[in-house]
């Protein structure tokens, strides 16, 4: 039994020609990183919608399926009991801003203040979120009033603030530039130390071969490959169905071709570097 | 004389805050150029600057001869166009469609020529099948699509794209690496500004670094991604095979997937 299970889950939005989500079974592990993979389209903010219970809950459309969490369907959870549950990272950084407060500071606080969490201990969340984040020099910012980079690292934090049990990341590196980037994999990975379950969407592929423990991949609704990373990453095939592969793995085949000899299934570029020294010396 | 000039420019919004300082560059006409740098650096700032959006509050911003400081945002915006880096900043209307219509209409061009520029703009975007959609229906990476074929429409010499491959997927990319093609072949000038480096080492010979407030190199990829100190002071990670190089400590001059694979049959 997952901790979270998907049961042939489908889901067709209202007016829509055809299903968003077709007959999806998913069974996620506690603690463990999971990376939504898949062309614009494909389905991967349905999911993610879908293992947050928006769907159906906030979007029309028909659903048939179920989803568990913990053993008990999603639907029978109130909202109350959700929300500090799971926390959504939505796609779009640029819609997570609520405004309601005038500075950042503020603003990343202000998901606490509305689970009445008393005052020292949000500043204390608060400012270390902000360390985490890089936020900490934007704390009297206007929300409004950053970079494009910047707004979406403030977004990603008002969700880590509540330290929710799982963590539904919809493309949160979008708008970063390279460094930031790496830091917000890097505050995943310490989240999945700290025993969390992440579900993240990237189309950072070189990054998800590094951290992530498990691929899904989605292509028109439905689930073509799920599995270890290392599993799924070096297929080959999926570059027919408009994934892409790390380059590890894309260079790793042309060299074989040329006759070199290299292992099968390594896809982080770490791996393919210690394959090329033990093989042949540099 | 360049096409735009920057001379000692620098920023500060209304709040007081200095964005961009003395900065200095030009750029001739028929370029392609990157815009790189860490979030913050003031690389939105400077573009904006570019159209008449932001006026300089030190230093002079020349475009095709106009100082941006005489001329409005409305006539500065038919010589160079600005995509957004957030498409709903500047989407309003209720299809694809007419958003792509509105910018040739309010210039006044004649039915027949909007409608050509209409076509094409849908057409170099990948569009075509969506114009009768409602964009907000659409995902953002489309939406970034529909801006980018609004200021295509309006027939400008000059396109400054920020961030279109922020979430695009490869078909987006693809689309994304044609147009800059298609533009450049008709002579346009494009500036865009990107944070992906596997599409910069793709797709530009001309590079421009920016950081904390400051432009610190424009070069060739080749050379930027060699250069470990203006890299860690700008905060970028050079592209996979350029990292891989360094990881393995290879000195001599390899860039793409070919020339490492060369590198190593040669070696054999
Ligand atoms: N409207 C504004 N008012 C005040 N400060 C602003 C405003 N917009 C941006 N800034 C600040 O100006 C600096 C430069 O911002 P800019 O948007 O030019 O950065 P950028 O290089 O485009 O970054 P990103 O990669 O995150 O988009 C940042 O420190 C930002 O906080
Ligand atoms: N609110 C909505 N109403 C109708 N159709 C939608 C809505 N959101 C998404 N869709 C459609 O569902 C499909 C999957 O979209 P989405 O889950 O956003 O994909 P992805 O996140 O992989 O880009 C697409 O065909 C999209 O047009
Ligand atoms: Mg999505
Ligand atoms: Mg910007």
């Amino acid at each position: 039994m997952g901790y979270i299970e998907l049961n042939n889950v489908s889901f067709t939005y209202l007016l829509a020609k055809r299903p968003a989500m077709e007959n999806v079974s998913l069974s996620i592990e506690k603690g463990k990183f999971y990376a939504i993979l898949g062309a614009n389209g494909s389905g991967k903010t349905t999911l993610c919608n879908i293992i947050r219970g928006f769907i159906p809950n906030f979007y029309e459309g028909e659903m048939t399926g179920e989803v568990m969490l913990e053993g008990k369907p999603l639907k029978d959870y109130s909202m109350e009991d959700l929300a500090p549950k799971m926390g959504y990272v939505f796609q779009n950084p640029f819609n997570q801003i609520t405004g309601a407060r005038d500075n950042v500071f503020e603003e990343i606080a202000y998901g606490l203040e509305n689970f009445g969490v008393p005052v020292d201990e949000i500043q204390r969340r608060v400012e270390r979120v902000m360390e985490m984040t890089n936020t900490a020099y934007l704390a009297e910012k206007n929300p409004f009033e950053l970079s494009g980079g910047q707004q979406q690292r403030v977004a990603l934090a008002s969700i880590l603030v509540l330290e929710p049990d799982i963590l539904v990341i919809d493309e949160p590196t979008s708008q970063l530039d390279p460094k930031e980037t790496e830091r917000v994999f890097d505050i995943i990975r310490k989240m999945k130390e700290t025993g969390k379950t992440i579900i993240l969407v990237e189309h950072k592929i070189e990054l998800v071969a590094e951290y992530a423990d498990h691929v899904i991949v989605l292509e028109n609704g439905k689930v073509i490959d799920f599995g270890e990373k290392h599993e799924v990453l070096s297929k080959l095939e999926l570059q027919d169905h408009g994934i892409v592969l790390p380059q590890s793995v894309v260079l790793a085949d042309k060299m074989r071709k040329q006759g070199m000899e290299i292992e099968p299934k390594l896809v982080t570029r770490d791996e393919l570097k210690q394959e090329l020294q033990r093989k042949y010396g540099r | 004389m360049a096409l735009i000039e920057f001379k000692d420019v620098s920023f500060q919004y209304p709040n007081g805050f200095s964005a961009v300082e003395h900065v200095s560059f030009s750029i001739e006409q028929g370029e392609s150029i990157a815009i790189v740098g860490q979030n913050g650096a003031g690389k939105t700032t400077t573009v904006k600057m570019m159209n008449g959006l932001l006026k300089p509050t030190e230093g002079t911003v020349v475009v095709d001869g106009m100082d941006t400081r005489s001329f409005t945002a409305a006539q500065l915006s038919r010589k160079t166009g600005y995509v957004f880096q957030n498409p709903d900043d500047q989407i309003f209307h209720n299809t694809v469609g007419d958003e792509i219509r509105f910018g040739p209409q309010v210039l006044g061009f004649d039915r027949e020529k909007t409608e050509t520029l209409v076509k094409f703009a849908a057409q170099v975007t990948g569009l075509e099948k969506d114009m009768d959609e409602n964009p907000y229906n659409l995902p953002l990476s489309i939406r970034k699509f529909v801006t980018i074929a609004s200021v295509i429409a309006m027939d400008v010499d000059i396109f400054v794209l920020d961030e279109p491959t922020a979430g695009q997927d490869q078909y987006g990319i693809r689309t994304l690496e044609t147009m800059l093609k298609i533009l450049r072949e008709k002579g346009k000038t494009i500036i865009t500004i990107t944070h992906d480096m596997e599409y910069v080492v793709n797709n530009f010979e001309k590079v421009m670094v920016m950081a904390h407030k400051n432009l610190l190199r424009v070069d060739h990829p080749r050379k930027i991604f060699m250069e470990d100190a203006l890299l860690e002071e700008s905060m970028l990670i050079p592209p996979y095979i350029s990292s891989l190089v360094k990881d393995l400590g290879i000195k001599e001059d390899v860039f793409t997937q070919e020339e490492i694979i060369e590198y190593y049959l040669s070696r054999k």
